[in-house]
């Protein structure tokens, strides 16, 4: 029997008031609407998809899949517990973490999608351009407002980001899609260099905060690492400033070919100096016109939503001892807090064969009970597929790793080899070439002796089904391709990416693998990095250090019988 | 030698998005049970007959792809479809192949 | 097709004579058309800037920008920059392929005349401007913000 349910606690985050709850509310109805006339016919499938995709409804390989936003990939406990309701009423039972913080349903039909937003709505929830050639969710740092790193919560600036963004008229038609993060610490876990735009919270050598502003990163079938397009943008001309950058893009960017559309296109082709030139020019117009000015007051109104909870003082700030098990967990999947006491606690949704990402109705009941009663009620949710516990006492880590025992979800291994971001791949995705899931599962199994993955220690391995890189194998130290090769699933390594403050672009390694050697080849490639590493690195650092060469080598090798 | 290839045609229920097979001049949530082209002509023919019939709002995205008849069974040549037929690899608990 | 101005239905006054109301045509005979004692109108395509009109943007009465495709959204920037930076204050009209929940987006940008197919009502027009009561950012329309509703401006 279990103890009694902990009351629901509400986190220190953005919440509606009655204009975001009409905006969504409208914003429902009105997307009921079109399914209606696209069920009776008043709308063709051509004219219907760009407005589902707006509304966040992909058709893809079995059945609709729906993807629920996470703004900056903060939910609370109460919000956990309605998409698990969604899940069990409307779905099979689960939903799967996505790479953009955001969470998706697999098996939606497109009837009950405006009861589904409806229940969403509830809770402060939409799935207002979480697809479509739009501004999309944006993203930010899963420590943020925990972390003793940042220079301040990047959240309140993502916020006014969201709202300034949605449905914004001259922006809804974009020539592709357009991802936004923001970050606000030297250690990069946003993957800031890899998006369209993004926006790191710096201060300058007054010591004034300001905003450094990229544009130009992006995945896909061309990847490219983000340009600077100011290095200082003052508060109150941010929005003023990121306006700029989508008009530029919005005005400037090719419309004749699908694959060339993306804003690191545009700035490829006519080179970072000129994109700034055109920005400029549209960004001291908008100053000059005002509209678009941030004041401080709105700012500061914003900042107040995530202000830092009442941490409790006079805690111990020691670790506890709680056994073997525990103190491998808490190697890697505990993380400094600001506040002494507390820490920060990774759930990987990684446990060894299950499917990365993916979380029960049943699991995601429990996460929003294990939330309300030792991290005040939030939870964020990482680009990597996995969740983050924000603030939690360092005295409960035992209790908390206890209890994610019981559900699975207490695999010590965050950032270690077999913390594997992989895309649902060809499993469910109508774009893949691939499977991916299982790709990943080999690995994970082949790696799963827990001394051996820290004798490893940091591996990123990112495996994309296709070439659009929802995986985002072109940032990981190993990164893995699927691709279609007459009609069979083959598999191209990449070495070297990352997505950090680093950033890099992996390295093809050139022929391929398939599907049964493709675990034996990250294998060998692993033994390469174990043989040749200098004390202290890792293995992107010791790629760095020897290049594709012996990597190479040994992947085309077969183990001697 | 390998089996004879024939096509199928397939599309998305729009209401629910369930995975629909031609068969005559319907439509069936089984492979097995659907109609087999063995031709190009008898294929483009009932392609054409279901794009036609997409002002009904009943099917969205109809195409055909490739099967082969093996020991009396049909089978998809491409993974996609093979996987599209049955149901996700990684859950055998969803999908098509969990009410089989 | 049927002309929707200011919220109801117009007379188009415009005759568009083959390529007399394309940007080339206009770039190479402006002189001859200025003069012309009669309200005159060009058509732009979704890649052509409305800068390139120059200076005359302000002798014309009309600019129709073009949707070649109700994805190509070129033309809502366009439309925003006529308004704005090119002070034009005439008739801004959609042509083309576009979407009736488009036209919501399209008014906020300084459109204000939409060439619609026969059975486009004036319910359909309300409905689309009427779906969404409030906006969160500024556009050419000057409509308040919802900031801007919040803090009682």
């Amino acid at each position: 029997m279990n103890a009694p349910f902990p009351a629901p606690v509400a986190p220190n985050m953005y919440r509606y008031d009655e204009f975001d709850a009409r905006f969504v509310s409208e914003r429902v109805e009105q997307f009921a609407g079109q399914v209606a006339r696209r069920l009776k016919g008043e709308l063709t499938e051509d004219q219907f998809k760009p407005l589902r995709l707006m509304n966040g409804l992909y058709l893809q390989l079995h059945a609709y899949m729906l993807r629920v936003a996470v703004p900056y990939g903060t939910l609370s406990s109460k919000q956990i517990r309605k998409l698990a309701h969604i899940a069990r009423t409307y779905d099979k039972g689960f939903g799967h973490f996505t790479t953009r913080q955001n969470l998706q349903f697999n098996w939606i039909k497109l009837v009950d999608v405006p009861a589904i937003l409806r229940e969403l709505a509830e809770v402060e929830m939409h799935c207002i351009q979480t697809s479509g050639n739009c501004v999309r969710n944006v993203t930010a740092d899963q420590f943020a407002g925990a972390t003793p790193e940042e220079i301040e919560d990047p959240r309140p600036l993502a916020e006014i980001i969201r709202q300034w963004s949605s449905l914004h008229p001259e922006f809804v038609f974009l020539a592709r899609k357009f991802k936004i993060a923001v970050g606000a610490t030297p250690h990069d876990r946003a993957a800031l260099q890899f998006h369209d735009m993004a926006v790191e919270v710096v201060r300058n050598a007054e010591g004034r905060t300001g905003y450094k502003v990229l544009a130009g990163g992006g995945m896909g079938r061309t990847p490219y690492i983000a340009h600077v397009m100011s290095e200082f943008v003052e508060r109150e001309d941010i929005l003023a400033y990121l306006e700029a950058v989508l008009r530029v893009y919005n005005q400037d960017s090719r419309r004749d070919n699908i694959h060339k559309q993306r804003i690191k296109i545009l700035i490829n082709a006519i080179g970072p100096e000129e994109m700034r030139r055109r920005v400029d020019r549209e960004f001291q117009e908008l100053k000059r016109m005002g509209t678009l000015q941030l004041p401080r007051e709105e700012l500061d109104r914003i900042t107040a939503y995530f202000a830092p909870p009442a941490f409790e003082t006079g805690l111990p700030d020691t670790l506890p001892e709680a056994g073997p098990d525990f103190a491998n967990w808490t190697r890697t999947n505990v993380h400094p807090h600001r506040a002494p006491g507390y820490a920060i606690a990774t759930i990987t949704l990684k446990t060894i064969g299950q499917v990365p990402g993916d979380c029960s109705a049943e699991q995601l009941d429990v996460i929003a009970d294990i939330m309300d009663e030792f991290s005040l009620g939030e939870v964020r949710v990482t680009h990597e597929q996995n969740l983050v516990l924000p603030h939690v006492r360092k005295k409960d880590l035992p209790a908390i790793f206890a209890k994610l025992q019981e559900l699975d979800f207490a695999a010590p291994n965050a950032g270690l080899i077999t913390d594997i971001i992989a895309c649902p791949g060809l499993d469910y995705c109508d774009l893949a070439n691939a499977r991916s899931i299982p790709v990943a599962q080999a690995i994970a199994r082949k790696f799963a002796d827990l001394d051996r993955q820290h004798e490893i220690g940091e591996l990123k391995i990112k495996i994309s089904g296709c070439i659009n890189a929802c995986g985002h194998h072109h940032a990981g130290h190993i990164g893995i391709l699927g691709v279609d090769k007459k009609g069979v699933e083959f598999y191209q390594l990449l070495l070297g990416g990352s997505g950090a403050e680093d950033a890099s672009i992996g390295e093809i390694m050139g022929p391929g693998f398939g599907e049964h050697d493709i675990a034996d080849a990250v294998e060998r490639v692993v033994g390469v990095y174990l043989a040749q590493r200098r004390p202290e690195e890792r293995f992107l650092d010791t790629y760095r250090r020897i290049g594709m060469a012996p990597f190479k080598q040994a992947a085309f090798q077969k183990e001697a019988a | 030698m390998s089996a004879p290839v024939f096509k199928m045609l397939t599309a998305n229920r729009l209401r629910d998005g369930d995975v629909l097979y031609r068969k005559g001049g319907g439509w069936v949530l089984t492979l097995a049970e659907a109609d087999l082209y063995a031709d190009a002509p008898a294929a483009e023919a009932a392609l054409a007959q279901a794009e036609a019939e997409l002002a009904q709002n009943i099917v969205v995205a109809p195409y055909l792809f490739d099967v082969r008849q093996e020991d009396g069974a049909v089978r998809p040549v491409k993974e996609r479809e093979i996987i599209r037929a049955a149901g996700p690899t990684v859950r055998p608990d969803t999908g098509k192949q969990a009410t089989a | 097709m049927k002309l929707l101005k200011h919220g109801a239905w117009a007379q188009d006054t415009f005759t568009p004579v083959a390529d007399d109301a394309a940007l080339p045509r206009f770039q190479k005979d402006r002189e001859a058309l200025l003069e012309r004692n009669t309200p005159l109108g060009v058509r732009l395509q979704s890649h052509e800037n409305p800068e390139l009109l120059g200076d005359d943007v302000n002798r014309l009465s009309l600019v129709a920008l073009e949707f070649p495709k109700f994805r190509d959204g070129r033309a809502f920037s366009w439309a925003r920059l006529l308004r704005t930076r090119l002070g034009f204050t005439g008739e801004i009209r959609a042509v083309g392929d576009f979407l009736y929940d488009q036209i919501n987006y399209q008014r906020r940008v300084g459109f204000d005349a939409w060439e619609v197919p026969d059975r486009f009502t004036l319910e359909d027009f309300q409905r689309a401007l009427t779906e969404m009561t409030n906006v969160y950012q500024p556009s050419t329309d000057g409509r308040k913000t919802i900031r801007e509703l919040r803090a009682g401006i």
